[in-house]
């Protein structure tokens, strides 16, 4: 029996049923469906395993990945599952290593996961050992498909997956390129486990909407609000997203701004700050985009705020359980004092983020409120029921296009 | 030990005590006058932390952004009552300038939700620089590292 199976609302992408985000047959479909199905997803930057014999694990959904910087300069990328009997080769988060060894029976694998030895192949003194039609060339680990873009290199299981800039696409692919236009250099990394499903924490991200509704700091201190101009692009199929803030300036002038925030939580007056530095931000990108946030299906976002660059990624934990992996970043090319004020703007986000700590909780709010309410659906009709790029941010549409890449993925036509 | 390595000893004790105190009393006003004027605060995983990594979950520089930490989360952030309680120990002094103490205490904290809901929410170490301020010791550094890179939901107030 198919227990996935769902019929989806005649209104299409403007509504979303609420047993997607708790349904434990739902989540068992996408870790087959959409994290091992045509779809690519980060695994590591070019530059991040420098050596060969470097490694490190992550994950497609909730398969363990290793990726390898191979002793041919390549980066691979196989699944972390021995081909006896199942065991997890490699068992350090990070390393380095001339093979790749299971410590269950021994057996070793190359960097590119060819199978190079099992442990008495040939048996003691002519008895027991492997059937002599055992071919090695037939139990490598398995192995993904991997393509790079912009620094960043991306994996998949599926053969139909189309090549990574096409998936993509030209224009969201070019802010991508904006942000990372150095040589990528990790400042430090940090997680978060989140009490929600993880589509809940991707609609969040694409939700150009909330942030300054939520998020008080980002209205209060003009980070970012509505009123400054800006827009989101969102691509044809729903698989990309960018949103952006394009500077400061209010389209409505500063005190029309705080007329439309009246009475709205967010709109704090009379708060200040002791020491500014943070909110300062260095023209780095060639243009007046403050805050950029991107995202490509199914869980990688790559963020701007004004000088805090991050990596995110979403990794699925159980329907209910997700992790969201931080990695921030600067570049080469940074000079200390660009560095210090990355580092400084780092306090906006992760965990402890006085922009995003919000974003940590508020997923898991609406985990508890939609329990026994399966038959039910949330209402994402702002800015009307399509998903096509628009000139504001006011609008929900690039949650619909979430909805678009998942949903044919899902079989929910 | 001399008497006075014991008085110094008593006075670190205390020191550390009236820090968890202040925090686990929600008296948060009151914790950027443990710090010194151009106070360095970070939390950052052993992870990062042994890297040579300078991210911070919370990064401060002075003791103005301690004090907006707690403006923040006081007026601005949004996230459900809760209570942190610290359990500081172990506290062993590392190193002495003259100039300044470097010491480094065990941390353990424990996270109670308004629902009554308890997890083990973080343990790790202090990595300190201490510097007298009159009768006094005020943190000119603090690490605080943290043994899991892992946060659950979110940390808000100070550790
Ligand atoms: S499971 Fe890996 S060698 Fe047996
Ligand atoms: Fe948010």
């Amino acid at each position: 029996m198919d227990t996935h199976a769902l019929a989806w609302p005649k209104e299409g992408n403007s509504r979303v049923p609420y047993r997607v985000f708790s349904d434990e047959g739902i989540y068992r479909a996408e870790l087959d469906r959409v994290f091992l199905g045509p779809t690519w997803q980060f695994l590591a930057l070019e530059n991040e395993l420098p050596n060969p014999g470097d490694y490190k694990t992550t994950f497609l959904g909730e398969t363990p990945i290793v990726v390898t910087r191979g002793e041919d300069g390549q980066l691979h990328a196989l699944v972390n599952r021995c081909a006896h009997r199942g065991n997890l080769v490699c068992l350090k988060r990070q390393g380095n290593a001339d093979l790749l060894t299971c410590v269950y029976h021994s057996w070793s694998y190359d960097l590119e996961g060819n199978l190079k030895s099992v442990a008495f192949r040939r048996g003691i003194a002519g008895k027991g050992g492997m059937p002599d039609d055992f071919r090695m060339e037939d139990h490598g680990l398995q192995k993904l498909r991997t393509d790079h873009f912009a620094g960043l290199v991306f994996g998949t299981l599926s053969p139909e997956t189309p090549p990574l800039a096409e998936y993509i696409g030209n224009m969201v692919g070019g802010r991508v390129g904006r942000v990372l236009y150095g040589k990528p250099k990790v400042l430090g990394t940090t997680s978060q486990i989140l009490h929600n499903n993880w589509k809940l924490y991707l609609e969040n991200v694409r939700d150009t909407y909330h942030a300054s509704l939520l998020h008080t700091f980002f209205t209060t201190f003009r980070v970012a609000r509505l009123t400054n101009g800006g827009g989101v692009l969102i691509a044809e199929n729903g698989r990309a997203h960018a949103s952006y803030t394009r500077t400061k300036d209010e389209t409505v002038g500063r005190e029309g701004s705080d007329q439309l925030y009246a009475g709205i939580q967010s709109q704090r007056a009379g708060l200040h700050l002791e020491d500014t530095r943070l909110l300062q931000q260095v023209s780095e990108f060639g243009d007046d985009i403050t805050v950029q946030i991107l995202s490509v299906f199914p869980n990688f976002v790559l963020q701007q705020v004004n000088n805090s660059i991050a990596l995110r990624l979403v990794l699925p934990k159980g329907p209910d359980k997700t992790e969201l992996q931080w990695t921030f970043l600067g570049f080469e090319e940074d000079d200390a004092a660009l560095q210090e004020l990355r580092l400084l703007q780092s306090n906006l986000v992760g965990p402890a983020g006085y922009v995003s700590m919000e974003d940590g909780a508020v997923g898991g709010f609406v985990q508890r409120a939609i329990a026994g309410a399966e038959q039910q659906t949330s209402v994402v009709e702002m800015g009307g029921y399509d998903h096509v790029s628009e000139e504001t941010r006011t609008t929900e549409a690039s949650i619909r296009g979430f909805w678009q890449a998942y949903r044919p993925l899902m079989g929910y036509a | 030990m001399t008497l006075e390595e014991v008085a110094r000893r008593l006075e670190l004790e205390s020191l550390y005590a009236d820090y968890a105190h202040c925090l686990d009393d929600d008296r948060l006003e009151q914790w950027p006058d443990f710090f010194v004027e151009d106070a360095y605060y970070r939390i950052t995983s052993a992870e990062n932390f042994e890297a040579g990594l300078p991210l911070g979950l919370v990064y401060l520089t002075s003791r103005a952004m301690l004090v907006d930490r707690v403006m923040a989360l006081r007026k601005a952030n949004i996230y459900e009552p809760q209570r942190y309680r610290h359990q500081i120990g172990a506290i062993k002094i590392a190193g002495d300038s003259g100039a300044g103490l470097d010491v480094v205490a065990s941390l353990v904290v424990v996270r109670t939700m308004q629902d009554g809901e308890m997890i083990l929410f973080a343990a790790g170490r202090y990595v300190d620089r201490l510097v007298r301020s009159g009768d006094s010791w005020k943190f000119a550094r603090k690490d605080v590292v943290l043994d899991s890179r892992q946060i659950d939901t979110l940390l808000a107030m100070p550790l």
